[in-house]
């Protein structure tokens, strides 16, 4: 299969979306220019020109409400946040509109919006450039969430979305979008609400998400070559709906486990996995859970202290050692990709 | 099209015997469980704009929406039963007395967060020109809703984009107990903020429904030639309080003398004072569109409480695609 990168794999589901379907339309601010948000919407701009492809006004909150009005009357807004800690700004249409939209108004028909929020990683990007929403956001029953890991996920997933009747956000880490992977070239979606196993194992569960997939591999492959562990990664995908069937058969296999996520850990993805195991895998649990998530503060810029901030392939590696009670240590190193990167951003 | 005057009087009688009566059965037999905003004394403002437009316009609304669904031609059974929770609800029971829809009659929806519909009008009205459809939208909101920063943006889009939008901001001077006064600068004009994002904006006597139909008929025409948004205030008063049945002057924030005041210039005994003179039997009309519309009321209620609860099994029916 060919490869592509994360960035040209949303930008080719977004033509081959919009080429099937005329009522798909790319909105948010700057979608049009040179950039195209890290090239992601330049295909699209290129093919269809600006009366697809719209740059919009700074209005995250009425746009939120003007996507769900459009698509209740046959159109298909796709509607891009180059941070997603604007959609903060836009929580009133997506939580309190779009989520509720089909329940509320008594299963009439859905408001097929979909939403791709950037989340922003590294150089200094922080405290309301950096978060991860997809916690959030997968609170609140009526949409659904994902966070593709690999670049056939960014395709898949955003070609599910912009095929179905339900409100879907997308988050999407910028350190992803340079990572290359095999991607097929028709529109074939992904179903949403099914994990994969990225990597099988029998010693230890690493449930993951988004770019922490990615820092999950990377313990695994150190982990197995320096202390012989066998991890198994499980890339959940989608968040909501979330895959608790894949996730409590792993565990059930290692009894073992490891969530790892970019969001908080309060009340976050990986609560809630350690609650889903908590009720359904209890007595396949060896050992206590263990999470890897940013500490307890907002990101700061500073880099030195951006790195710890950042959980990482080590946190995940240490944190596998102890839910198997072992000794020593398993330094991963720096991400290849991580190291080419510079600003300006 | 054009509607006949007394067709308009005669949705205004008919809007508020349906809202006298509901609050009167919602108080005495406390059934009806969802909080309810009457728009008794400002009849004219849905009445008026909806005249005005086809079947096929669609209408939204905010919380105090059931004058502008009925107006716009909702089905009143259905509305009944939703405030009942019945499963036979215009919402299947999970929406509310605020959460109103009839999409064959182009109710396109209402809800309870201020200015939210305005947006979601604004939308609408954007994917009908978009498609190349000349149907157009109207948004109502109240004068609390302008505050709102998300008035400010639907305006700013809407004029950029030429969206066939019709903006119409029912001022009737209070958000919940707080008068205009508390709420927005001295000399404020809500209608300037049209012009300020380069659409025509007029303010019209809210309580006139001939003066309403005429300046909204004015409005969706616009909107329809593809000329872009257009925004009315209308200003009016509500009679009752905030939200449920009562009476609330005299408490602290409004005094009965100026209820009173308003309940002077109500908008069905000024159409009808005006009518009078051209339309013999006009009163002898009214009253017996009054008798029409509570045994309207009366069957709907009956129908409404001999349908059943949504099943306990459907709790989880329509969160998702089936």
């Amino acid at each position: 299969m060919r490869m592509l990168k994360y960035s040209e794999a949303i930008g080719e589901a977004t033509v081959q979306c919009m080429e099937a379907d005329p009522t798909i339309l790319v909105a948010g601010q700057s979608v049009d220019d040179h950039k195209g948000i890290y090239g992601t919407t330049t295909a699209a701009m290129r093919r269809f020109g600006a009366s697809r492809v719209l740059d919009i006004p700074n209005c995250e909150n009425a746009f939120a409400g003007i996507a769900v009005g459009a698509a209740s009357q046959g159109l298909r807004p796709l509607v891009v946040h180059t941070r997603d800690d604007f959609m903060f700004l836009a929580m009133d249409g997506i939580l309190n509109v779009a989520a509720k939209w089909r329940y509320m108004y008594g299963n009439k028909g859905g408001v097929p919006v979909v939403m791709r929020g950037v989340v922003g990683h590294g150089w200094g990007q922080g405290a309301t450039h950096s978060q991860s929403l997809h916690s959030v956001f997968g609170h609140f029953p009526g949409l659904h969430v994902v966070t593709p890991a690999s670049p056939a996920d960014a395709k898949g997933l955003l070609v599910t979305a912009l095929q179905g009747d339900t409100p879907v956000v997308i988050i999407e880490n910028r350190g992803l979008y340079e990572v290359e992977g095999e991607v097929p070239e028709g529109p074939v979606g992904v179903p949403i609400g099914r994990g994969r196993i990225v990597r099988e194992g029998t010693d230890v569960t690493i449930v993951a998400a988004s770019l922490m997939v990615r820092e999950a591999e990377r313990a695994a492959s150190a982990l197995a070559a320096l202390q012989g562990v066998s991890a198994e990664v499980v890339d959940v995908r989608s968040i909501r709906p979330l895959d608790e069937d894949l996730i409590c058969a792993s565990v059930a296999k290692t009894g073992h486990l490891v969530v790892a996520d970019t969001s908080w850990a309060r009340y976050g993805l990986s609560a809630e996995v350690a609650a889903v195991v908590a009720e359904r895998a209890f007595d396949s649990l060896r050992a206590p859970v263990r999470r890897v998530t940013p500490p307890d503060s907002p990101a700061p810029v500073s880099w030195p202290l951006e790195e710890a901030f950042n959980p990482n392939a080590d946190a995940v590696a240490r944190a596998a050692l102890e839910v198997l009670g072992l000794r020593g240590r398993v330094a991963v190193g720096e991400d290849e990709l991580a190291r080419g990167f510079v600003g300006p951003y | 099209m054009t509607t006949e005057p007394e067709e308009l009087l005669r949705a205004m009688v008919r809007i508020r015997a349906v809202e006298e009566g509901l609050a009167d059965v919602y108080r005495e037999e406390q059934e009806m469980r969802t909080p309810v905003h009457f728009s008794i004394g400002q009849e004219a403002t849905a009445v008026g704009v909806c005249a005005a437009m086809r079947r096929s316009d669609l209408v939204y609304s905010g919380h105090r929406c059931h004058a502008q669904y009925l107006a716009k031609g909702g089905d009143l059974t259905a509305m009944v039963a939703e405030l009942y929770g019945r499963e036979t609800g215009c919402s299947g029971g999970r929406g509310g007395s605020v959460h109103l829809v009839d999409l064959e009659a182009g109710f396109g929806a209402s809800s309870a967060i201020l200015g939210e519909m305005i947006s979601v009008g604004t939308g609408a009205a954007w994917a009908s020109a978009v498609a190349g459809r000349d149907d157009v939208a109207a948004t109502f909101f109240g004068d609390g809703a302008a505050e709102e920063g998300v008035f400010h943006e639907s305006l700013n889009f809407a004029a950029l984009r030429r969206v066939p939008v019709v903006f119409v901001c029912e001022n009737n001077g209070y958000s919940l107990s707080s008068p205009l006064s508390s709420r927005q600068p001295a000399g404020n004009s809500i209608t300037r903020w049209a012009d300020r994002y380069g659409m025509p904006g007029v303010r019209v006597d809210g309580n006139d429904v001939f003066g309403v139909y005429a300046a909204a008929t004015e409005a969706v025409r616009w909107c329809r030639e593809g000329r872009g948004p257009y925004f009315l205030e209308l200003t009016t008063y509500r009679w009752r309080e905030h939200v449920g049945p009562n009476w609330d002057y005299d408490r602290d924030h409004r005094s009965k003398a100026e209820v009173d005041s308003w309940i002077a210039r109500c908008p069905i005994t000024r159409a009808t004072e005006e009518l009078r003179e051209r339309v013999p039997g006009i009163d002898r009309a009214r009253a017996q569109w009054e008798t029409e519309s509570r045994e309207e009321l009366a069957k709907a209620i009956a129908v409404a409480k001999a349908s059943p609860f949504p099943a306990v099994e459907t709790l989880l029916s329509g969160a998702y695609e089936d």
